[in-house]
């Protein structure tokens, strides 16, 4: 059977409503550490719902987040979420249209520098360091998600499946205990995909992030994802590894319909 | 043609000021989405408390330095007192309690310091010189070198810090910012700083060129038409609207002004901003706002 491992993050009854429409309905889930998991569903399951709760943009009306073996302030802002080692991507590009791919990365450390505002606008020694070291762990990231010929473009000009991957870039940035993946290959083609796919793969493997994503290929979700967790109308159906899903009537019913999957 | 340059140097001069306002204004829409009509109130009471203090005999440093703590103070209460509980409000809201900030910061100035006109002398010479003909005088001078330092600052500062970075995400994508960890309220409140520092140059530079006085208050009004001309959220494009309606409306009244009569200048920089909201309704550099229907 699996082994006891502490969940990094555990979501418990969560139960949100949107002007009368119930969006989650006492869900819980947990992402254990070093693991991919999917959270998927049909349109409307109240899967980025569930990531806005986990990232703070929501609070939930009842249930409790549990981070790290800690209970979650039922109104902690979401920049401290961040601050505690949770980043995201969106489901439609969040990028900072005015910076180059090298000012959005970089953006995605600021949480981790620490030189204060003085010492900043004076570029003391420490400010001076702090930047070049954070420069050159960019340039890593930057390399590692091969973009190296977009470093100076401004995000406003890049294709669409390029800012996906800077989004996730950004993401990755700021070195996050916990990643999450909205749609991260949504409005892509073949070839885009399974370039996503690997690099996700490899930042879980290789650099060992734990990522919860969210993904309409179920192809993909069940090459790569550990564990997969099902919503469909603000009820989670169904929890398991891709092999116990895709055998999973409830899912098949709900989920994949008469195609089959 | 020497005096056409004496003209047109005197207006760019008159422009840096407006510039200096405008740049304000556009700052302070990027980050938080809000036409702050207290900008030249800001401007006016960084005046006044100057005065106020170099009267109590603060040497001048000092008495810049309390300037600078009162607009900081200043900042930080706007930004927590009055934006924080409006935020997520039609956008209307925000713009009248600017308003109020406005008239709040006029009161204040006048309960502590009186309604009279006052003269700010902060010791920078006033020598008149000529080079090819042309008059210029170091006051004058000196004002546009501090205004040229402030933004050359500010651009660095915007680009190569991270809190600069983090300021300009904010100004981006609310969400990604948030995303990312970065305080909004802080950002807003840093930004407002620097808008405040932005106004106590201009207050002090106008002040010092026509005496501290309410009507300060109300180039407000002027940065309008600066603004529309360059597009609201560029801040080049406010340094450089500041310039055209600055240099536009001086040469207008000079040259064209004898033909109708004089007092163009009050209405020059509108008619630019209606000739370039007609062509370019973003401004020069203003950003396009694309959208999906």
């Amino acid at each position: 059977m699996n082994e006891e491992k502490e969940p990094i993050l555990r979501a418990e009854n969560i139960s949100i409503t949107f002007g009368g429409l119930k969006a989650l309905d006492r869900v819980s889930l947990e992402i254990n550490p070093g693991e991919i998991m999917a959270i998927i569903g049909p349109n409307g399951a109240g899967k980025t719902t569930m990531l806005n709760i986990i990232n703070g943009f929501y609070k939930p009306d009842e249930g409790r987040i549990i981070f790290e073996g800690k209970e979650r302030p039922k109104k902690m802002k979401p920049n401290l979420i961040a601050a505690q080692g949770i980043a995201r991507t969106f489901q439609n590009l969040a990028l900072f249209t005015g910076m180059s791919t090298l000012g959005n990365i970089m953006v995605g450390r600021t949480m981790l520098m620490h030189s204060n505002i003085f010492s900043q606008a004076l570029y003391w020694r420490f400010s001076q360091k702090e930047e070049i070291e954070h420069r050159a762990a960019v340039e890593r990231i930057i390399d590692f998600l091969q973009i190296e010929n977009i470093r100076r473009t401004p995000a406003s000009m890049l294709p669409y499946g390029l800012r996906k991957r800077v989004e996730l870039a950004r993401a990755l940035a700021a070195e996050p205990k916990l990643l999450l993946l909205d749609e991260p290959m949504a409005g892509m083609n073949l070839e885009e995909k399974e370039d996503i796919a690997r690099f996700v793969l490899d930042a879980n493997e290789e650099l060992g992030y734990t990522i919860a994503l969210i993904e309409h290929d179920m192809g993909v979700v069940m090459d790569i994802c550990d564990r997969i967790v099902v919503l469909d109308f603000g009820e989670k159906i169904a929890e398991g590894t891709p092999d116990e899903i895709k055998a999973d009537p409830k899912v098949i019913k709900a989920y994949l319909g008469t195609a089959g999957g | 043609m020497t005096f056409f340059f004496e003209v047109l140097i005197n207006g760019l001069l008159m422009g840096i000021m407006y510039s200096l306002v405008a740049l304000g204004f556009a700052l302070i829409y990027k980050a938080s989405d809000v036409f702050n009509m207290a900008q030249g109130a800001m401007s006016l009471l960084a005046g006044l408390a100057l005065v106020g203090f170099l009267e109590m005999s603060f040497p001048l440093w000092l008495a810049l330095l309390c300037t600078v703590g009162i607009m900081i103070i200043l900042a930080y209460s706007t930004v927590f007192f009055v934006l924080k509980p409006l935020v997520n409000r039609p956008p209307l809201m925000l713009f009248m309690a600017t308003f109020g900030i406005m008239y709040l910061l006029e009161g204040i100035g006048q309960s502590i310091w009186g309604t009279d006109a006052k003269g700010l002398n902060i010791g920078i010479p006033e020598i008149s010189f000529e080079i090819r003909g042309i008059l210029m005088n170091t006051f004058d001078l000196t004002f546009a070198g501090v205004a040229a330092l402030l933004v050359a600052s500010l651009v660095w500062f915007f680009q190569k810090t991270r809190t600069g970075r983090a300021l300009r995400a904010v100004s981006d994508d609310h969400e990604a910012a948030l995303s990312v960890g970065i305080p909004l309220l802080k950002a807003w409140a840093v930004t407002w700083v620097i808008a405040g520092i932005v106004a106590t140059v201009a207050g002090v530079a106008w002040g010092s060129r026509l005496g501290v006085q309410f009507s300060l208050g109300y180039i407000a009004f002027k940065a309008l038409p600066v603004l529309i001309i360059g597009g609201i959220d560029s801040i080049p494009g406010a340094i450089i609207a500041g310039l055209i309606v600055g240099a536009g409306e001086t040469l207008a009244e000079v040259f064209i002004g004898p033909y109708v009569g004089g007092g163009i200048q009050t209405f020059f920089p509108y008619l630019i901003a209606l000739l370039v909201l007609y062509f370019k309704p973003y401004g020069l550099f203003g950003k396009e706002i694309i959208e999906r229907v």
